[in-house]
């Protein structure tokens, strides 16, 4: 019997826009998200009879970066395929994509592993393909009343990455996706931010049992989320003694859930051949010609060596090329005086405040980031006050709001904290204790919760402005003198 | 220079699906000149329906690429002729909208597919008009029809706009009562087309030139032998013969290959045929499927509606010799045999310049004379090969059997369309 405890097995194949100007094989403009239905459009994406394919050149330049930047080998000779099948948004009842002569073979991508190390994940093949359109269910897919086809979407370039089953968690895939985003965002051949822009097929197993494919995964929370179901579902079932059907399975986006996909007597038979209208691809001698930039790796390591970052902070900063670059901006004036403050607060605080509110990066300045880290490093405000500041500067870009300089954003909000000036917290102090006799008898049985807790009150009474190292001697100070 | 023609021509033979009564045309080389397109050649603004039900009413929004060459060296685009659906037949019987008559005599087919093409022309409606040729389609109805067919090599025009049936094979070509009509339709509509990347840049500027002293021709056994009508074979040695009086020296030769051309010729095209076709499902033109169907049930109904039989028989066939399992006993084996074809070409042109035999294995049948489709295959053993090796090959009329015009088929190296011209004029200038 299969152990329900054995390992977790993933392999990914990843389905990613590539982000040219036209269509993989026609002159039809790829910026069709905020346009209306069938406008971009021609007799050769609409697949109208007697229209030819042409490939574009820019999209296997595009797809050839990516080869060299995953370490693939370039085939010699790979060629175009035609795969059959009727679907009403497959505008030539054929996908014009890449079989057994890809683009390229072998190559790797290396991720971070659960135990922390850095992991090979090995591939097995990149090829070229063309999206199909796209239906529009009016209502419900099974209980609408009808469907209708948008063919803007049909001819984008896409390229297919495949993993060997090398992954042995959901998290870990996770990460490879991540990895990946992130090294085609650094090749400027991929937009994330576009809807769809990236489809995940993924292929999970417990050893020992049959694999089970799961589809339509669109998002990069979606494959560890996908996975994760599938391995409570697929370990119940070990654990129940029934045996892991192969089969594909749909993942469910809004219930995350995965959802068992057609039977064995509707599934395809592609009839892959050759395309006839185009010739075989010889393009291994461009790879010459293709200079790589720097990939995150490599800036991880700069980010370590030149800006004095921890691993785990260059590692957040580079795994997004647009944090990376808001980053090395932030810090431009003083490298080596802002970084270590830069490096947590956009790492930590501003990429949380930034997922809390689904925000986009784009909407910060780097300057007003600049700003606030200079206040925080010249102990103008604490990290309360930083944090209160941050939040505030978020929500008025988010609003749409004029938006205040940190500087201008303390001083409203009076938020300075004033050195030397002790005033304030010791009447803070007092008044706590005061408030709290309960607190203070704790403290004399010695229960250091009793500290912590007053040191909140007090932070809540001067709206956090006190320096904590301050508070903290003066607090220990006033009630070591009660216990007297 | 530039104007309309009136085009009203009494269509006794059923040649033309869609004529245009009132045709404009502008200047240049063929100014003025009254051209008739195969119903597969896109045309802007012009019905275009491979013969088929399931293209009834399909406009389409742009021109094939040879249809911009042709006006825009003036010509006149008169009309759309009969074809067998979707280019699969011999005869033009196979089309949706009934079959085209021999204006030679009209019990008899005109061949096909580009059987409409070649009536409209040798029954004088028309000085020239474009085929397309997958396996024969213009070199047959030229020769049943006793005009002049050229196939293009593969590559040299472009198939942009030619709604495909077997890609790999197919080519557009000139059709014309004179080989210099069908030069001159030829210089217009070759060379390299962007749309097409597997066109090739070889534009075709050449007037044909009679001299044919000292040109090696091979003749192949296989095209004198089993299946070929005697008297047919009479008449095209003969004309042979005059090739020698006019200089040239024959060598025998043989195409052992040709024993699987047909195989593979049948194979490769219902295979293409098969996903090219797949497309027809009523979405986006023809006749509308009824949409409160499951999409699948639609498909079908709207399928088995809009294809004819054969057309139907070859999808199947391509279907099948494509499903898992079989591709590498089929397909993957057509095309071996293709490369087979190729390679006796390639040796046999090295020794001679040109091969000629006759284009059909008989004259023109009578009406329904083929019923079944495997004795109807057998009629295009003569031209499939060279579609297979992808060379030029020409039909230029060389007498008559049986009162019915026959066909000399000069075939050439590749890219060589001018040497086949030119043997073709050299003949014909002799005998006229």
């Amino acid at each position: 019997m299969a152990d329900p405890d054995g390992q977790v097995i993933v392999g990914l194949e990843v389905h990613c826009q590539l982000d040219t100007k036209s269509k993989l094989f026609c002159g039809c403009s790829t910026d069709y998200r905020s346009d209306g239905p069938n406008t971009h459009v021609c007799p050769i994406c609409l697949g109208l009879p007697g229209a030819m394919p042409a490939l574009n050149k820019r999209a296997i330049e595009y797809a050839m970066k990516v080869a060299k930047a995953l370490n693939c080998e370039i085939l010699n000779e790979s060629e175009f395929s035609r795969k059959n099948y009727f679907y009403p948004d497959l505008d030539k009842a054929y996908q014009i994509t890449q079989y057994d002569k890809p683009l390229a073979e072998g190559g790797y991508l290396e991720i971070e592993s659960d135990e922390g190390g850095e992991r090979k994940i090995r591939l097995t093949r990149i090829h070229v393909e063309e999206d199909p359109g796209r239906l529009v269910h009016m209502g419900n897919v099974e209980r609408g009343k009808y469907s209708l086809v948008d063919y803007n979407r049909a001819g984008i370039p896409l390229i297919e990455i495949v993993s060997e089953p090398d992954m042995r968690s959901p998290k870990e895939a996770r990460k490879f996706l991540n990895k990946l985003r992130a090294t085609l965002e650094y090749l400027n051949v991929f937009d994330s931010e576009k809807e769809g822009s990236i489809r995940v097929d993924a292929n999970i197993s417990i050893k020992g049992s049959e694999r089970v494919e799961v589809k339509n995964i669109t998002s990069y929370k979606g494959v560890e989320k996908a996975l994760t179901f599938e391995v409570t579902r697929q370990k119940n079932l070990i654990r129940r003694g029934q045996k892991i059907e192969r089969e594909t399975r749909h993942y469910l986006e809004a219930r995350g859930v995965t959802q068992a996909g057609r039977s064995k007597e509707q599934e395809h038979d592609y009839r892959y051949f050759p395309e006839p209208d185009l010739r075989p691809l010889r393009v291994r001698s461009w790879l010459d010609g293709i200079v790589l930039p720097e990939l995150p790796d490599a800036r991880r390591e700069r980010f370590m060596a030149e800006y004095g970052c921890s691993l785990n902070h260059a590692r957040t900063l580079t795994g997004e090329l647009k944090l990376a670059n808001f980053f090395e901006k932030v810090v431009a004036s003083d490298k080596r005086g802002l970084s270590p403050l830069a490096a947590t607060w956009i790492a930590d605080t501003l990429k949380g405040e930034l997922n809390y509110r689904d925000m986009s990066l784009d909407l910060v300045e780097p300057a007003a980031m600049t700003g606030l880290v200079l206040l925080l490093k010249a102990e103008t405000i604490t990290d309360k006050s930083g944090v209160e500041v941050l939040r505030v500067m978020l929500d008025q870009r988010l609003k749409n709001e004029p938006a205040e300089t940190p500087d201008a954003i303390v001083k409203r909000l009076n938020l300075a904290k004033t050195p030397g000036d002790t005033g304030a917290i010791t009447k803070a102090i007092d008044e706590a204790i005061t408030e709290n006799p309960k607190a203070l008898d704790d403290y004399r049985a010695g229960r250091s919760g009793a500290l912590n807790f007053l040191v909140g009150q007090v932070m809540k009474k001067t709206r956090g402005k006190a320096d904590p190292a301050e508070l903290n001697r003066l607090l220990t100070g006033e009630l070591k003198k009660r216990e007297a | 220079m530039a104007g309309t023609i009136t085009f009203e021509p009494i269509d006794r033979y059923n040649a033309f699906l869609a004529t245009c009564n009132n045709a404009s045309h502008g200047s240049g080389k063929l100014a003025g000149v009254p051209v008739a397109i195969k119903d597969n050649i896109s045309t802007k603004d012009i019905e275009t329906t491979c013969a088929s039900k399931i293209l009834k009413g399909y406009i389409p929004p742009y021109d094939a690429h040879v249809i911009n060459l042709l006006k825009a060296e003036g010509a006149a685009i008169v009309g759309k002729t009969n074809m067998d659906e979707f280019g699969m037949g011999t005869t033009t019987e196979n089309s949706a909208f009934g079959p085209t008559l021999n204006p030679c005599d009209t019990s008899r087919v005109p061949g096909g597919s580009s059987g409409g093409s070649a009536a409209a022309v040798a029954a004088g409606m028309v000085r020239m008009a474009l085929g397309s040729d997958t396996g024969g389609s213009i070199r047959c109805p030229a020769s049943f029809c006793g005009i002049v067919g050229l196939k293009p090599s593969y590559g040299r025009v472009s198939r942009y706009g030619l709604i495909a049936y077997s890609n790999s094979l197919e080519q557009i070509g000139p059709l014309g009562k004179t080989v210099n009509d069908v030069s001159t339709l030829m210089s217009v509509i070759a060379g390299y087309d962007r749309h097409d990347t597997t066109s090739q840049d070889k534009p075709y500027n050449h007037t044909p030139a009679a001299e044919i002293k000292g040109l090696k021709i091979g003749i192949p056994q296989e095209y004198f032998g089993n299946g070929v009508d005697p008297d047919v074979a009479g008449v095209v040695k003969k004309a042979i013969g005059r090739l020698e009086e006019l200089g040239a020296v024959t060598v025998p030769c043989s195409i052992p290959s040709m024993e699987y051309a047909l195989a593979a010729y049948y194979v490769t095209t219902s295979c293409e045929a098969s996903s090219n076709l797949a497309r027809f499902d009523g979405v986006r033109y023809g006749p509308a499927p009824d949409t409160k169907k499951p999409w699948h049930d639609a498909y079908t109904e709207v399928r088995s509606a809009g294809f004819g039989t054969e057309v139907r028989r070859r999808i199947l066939l391509g279907t099948f010799a494509l499903s898992s399992g079989y591709y590498g006993k089929y397909y993957a084996k057509a095309q071996v045999a293709r490369a087979n074809v190729r390679a006796d070409f390639n040796r046999i042109f090295k020794d001679v310049d040109v091969i000629a035999g006759p284009t059909m294995p008989t004259v023109a049948f009578k009406l329904q004379e083929k019923s079944d489709p495997l004795s109807m295959y057998l009629a295009d053993i003569l031209t499939v090969p060279a579609n297979l090796a992808g060379i030029p090959a020409i039909s230029v009329p060389c007498g008559k059997s049986e009162g019915m015009p026959v066909g000399l088929q000069i075939m050439g190296r590749m890219f060589e369309d001018e040497r086949v011209v030119d043997v073709a004029y050299a003949y014909e200038q002799a005998v006229n």
